[in-house]
């Protein structure tokens, strides 16, 4: 279990995290999920008691980082997957940190195994292409077999498989009881592997929610229309008490009704359909939403900016894609 | 608290599985040796070319150390690098999430680095002075003469002090380049040249090589040098407040900085 209690970093006059509160519990994945530069990642080096926060405490079950003892087998994280010495070999990188917390030395072999790097277990790490550095940063969390593991970000850099292998990963150690945190900005991605949401934009904490839940009320359905006699098929709903909103490409879309309905008001009034089709608006776009909410919150707020900072920070999905 | 034993053993594993400890250390001891060497043979050949002053403050100990100017900065190098690397390669995260006390990781990886720096420099000294002693020929001292075996333990003692001192710039600074960039002209030039400029040397003294290289002096004025107004162990002890403070700087801003 991890608690944050009003958690705020500033760096000079830039608040990265701003009075975050909230519990990481055990036994289910929890998905940490923001664009760029919300404070993913900085929110997790204050857990880690890497990064000094300005205000505000987190507590692991209960401690402070620094004065759990062999902190390894408490709480193993993967924040960077170049956190390495490129020039020692895989097995000599996780030997030093086993070394430290007094774990055994064959779990090495163990973890690099389960990660699938005994291969190259004696190559320098230098070497490995980003995946493979991915994995070995998962083979250092695991190392202590910790309660509570956090992954900033694991799918980046892996291929398909390796994503597949993560996902699995992850919902297994959480049914073994653990607590998983693992950060993204793909809600697609949280989607499939989390239980539970922290949304956070700018700092601030956007939502603290099931999976199902946020999914439940997120989710927009609508039904989308397309029709040669365009006019008279808006007329039409319009008179039924649809509201149709015209969506580009000459396709409607209503918000509220089912095919079934409206496929039978078309047919009633000889209305020809090239289109009839059920539409779900993904959680992708519920995600943006919200966060571009509080990037537009930040903007028109009170909060000063400096100059220099551009108008409010990244906006989602506009230059920082596929990095 | 992580035991210290592990935390021991942990840096011993780091800083052996790394081939800059191989080449550094073993940079510091042939390059110290071996120009030592050279200059103690070059010196037992031009030895009617020297002043009168010179002749009569001939310091046969001192001289078999002469290659300790270039061969500290090998010792430099280690000392950095050993912090540095941390840093460079983004390891100081998993090291410190590892062992979240920052005392303990420090101070052990000092403890670690600083006997290895320690072996090899009294390896070093010890070569050089020996090696040195049978190319000055007839000018030659012995170990038994008085003080040169303090001049001798004194020279292994300066390179690891040497190694200890760049450890502490390199964890204030929090960077390899930027500190052997600060450290090398330091110690290969700027400390030098003011040794030699009128007022500048009054303070030059007590940069911590000017002052701990003493130690290495057998006759006190050596070789003509200027009187200090400290003896060996005093000047040894300058050097020490230098690396003590480097030490405990290195250690606020580990402290209190982001990682
Ligand atoms: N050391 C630092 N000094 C100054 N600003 C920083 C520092 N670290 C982070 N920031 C700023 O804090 C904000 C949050 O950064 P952070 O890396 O935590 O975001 P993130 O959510 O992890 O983003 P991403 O999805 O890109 O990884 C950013 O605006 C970043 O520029
Ligand atoms: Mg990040």
């Amino acid at each position: 279990m991890i608690e944050l209690e009003g958690l705020t970093k500033r760096f000079g006059a830039k608040t990265a995290v701003d009075h975050l509160s909230f519990t990481v519990r055990p036994g289910v994945v929890t998905g940490f999920l923001g664009p760029n530069g919300a404070g993913k990642s900085t929110t997790m080096r204050m857990m880690l008691d890497l990064d000094n926060p300005t205000s505000g405490t987190v507590r692991i079950d209960g401690r402070h980082y620094r004065e759990l003892q062999e902190p390894l087998k408490y709480i193993g994280a993967l924040l960077d997957a170049k956190a390495m010495h490129g020039g020692r070999s895989a097995y000599n990188n996780l030997l030093c940190l086993a070394q430290s917390n007094r774990i055994p030395e064959r779990r090495v072999g163990e973890v690099l195994d389960l990660v699938g790097l005994t291969a190259v277990a004696k190559k320098k790490s230098k070497g490995f292409s980003l995946g493979m550095g991915q994995r070995l940063g998962i083979a250092s969390a695991l190392l202590g077999d910790p309660e509570i593991l956090m992954f900033d970000e694991p799918v980046n850099g892996l291929d398909p498989e390796g994503i597949h292998w993560i996902r699995n990963l992850m919902k297994r150690l959480a049914a073994e009881g653990r607590t998983i945190f693992v950060s993204s900005h793909l809600m697609s991605e949280m989607a499939l592997t989390a239980d539970h949401l922290i949304v956070i934009g700018q700092g601030k904490l956007l939502a603290d929610t099931s999976m199902a839940d946020f999914i439940q009320r997120n989710s927009r359905s609508y039904v989308r229309l397309r029709s040669p006699q365009q006019e008279r098929l808006r007329d039409l709903l319009h008179a039924n008490g649809f509201v149709a909103v015209e969506a580009g490409g000459g396709t409607l879309e209503v918000d509220g009704a089912t095919t079934e309905k409206l496929g039978e008001l078309a047919a009633a009034h000889q209305i020809v359909l090239h289109e009839l089709s059920a539409q779900r608006a993904s959680l992708e776009e519920a995600f943006m939403q919200m966060t571009a909410g509080a990037v537009e919150y930040h903007a028109h707020g009170t909060d000063i900016h400096g100059g220099g900072d551009g108008p409010a920070g990244p906006r989602w999905g506009e230059t920082f894609e596929g990095v | 608290m992580a035991a210290a034993s592990a935390v021991l053993q942990s840096e011993w594993t780091k800083i052996r599985t790394v081939s800059s400890t191989v080449w550094t250390l073993a940079s510091a001891l042939v390059v110290t040796v071996a120009m030592s060497a050279a200059l103690s043979a070059l010196l037992n050949a031009t030895f009617d070319d020297l002043s009168e002053l010179e002749r009569a403050t001939f310091d046969p100990t001192f001289v078999s150390f002469s290659g300790m100017v270039l061969g500290q900065l090998a010792m430099v190098v280690f000392g950095v690098l050993v912090v540095g690397t941390e840093y460079s390669s983004g390891m100081i995260r998993t090291s410190l999430a590892a062992v979240p006390q920052r005392a303990a990781f420090l101070f052990s990886k000092i403890a670690v680095a600083g006997a290895l720096a320690l072996l090899v420099g009294m390896v070093t000294s010890f070569l050089s002075f020996f090696l040195g002693q049978a190319l000055l020929g007839e000018h030659r001292t012995t170990l038994g003469a008085d003080n040169v075996l303090r001049a001798v333990v004194g020279a292994g003692l300066y390179m690891t002090l040497i190694a200890l001192f760049s450890m502490g710039v390199a964890t204030m600074l929090r960077s390899s380049m930027l500190s052997l960039g600060i450290l090398v002209p330091f110690f290969f030039l700027i400390s030098q040249i003011l040794s030699a400029v009128p007022k500048a040397k009054e303070v030059a003294r007590y940069f911590p090589d000017q002052a701990g290289s003493k130690i290495m002096q057998v006759v006190p004025e050596a070789l003509g040098s200027e009187k200090a107004p400290y003896g060996p162990w005093g000047g040894l002890g300058i050097m020490l407040v230098w690396v003590a403070a480097a030490l405990a700087g290195g250690y606020l801003v580990l402290k209190r900085r982001d990682a």
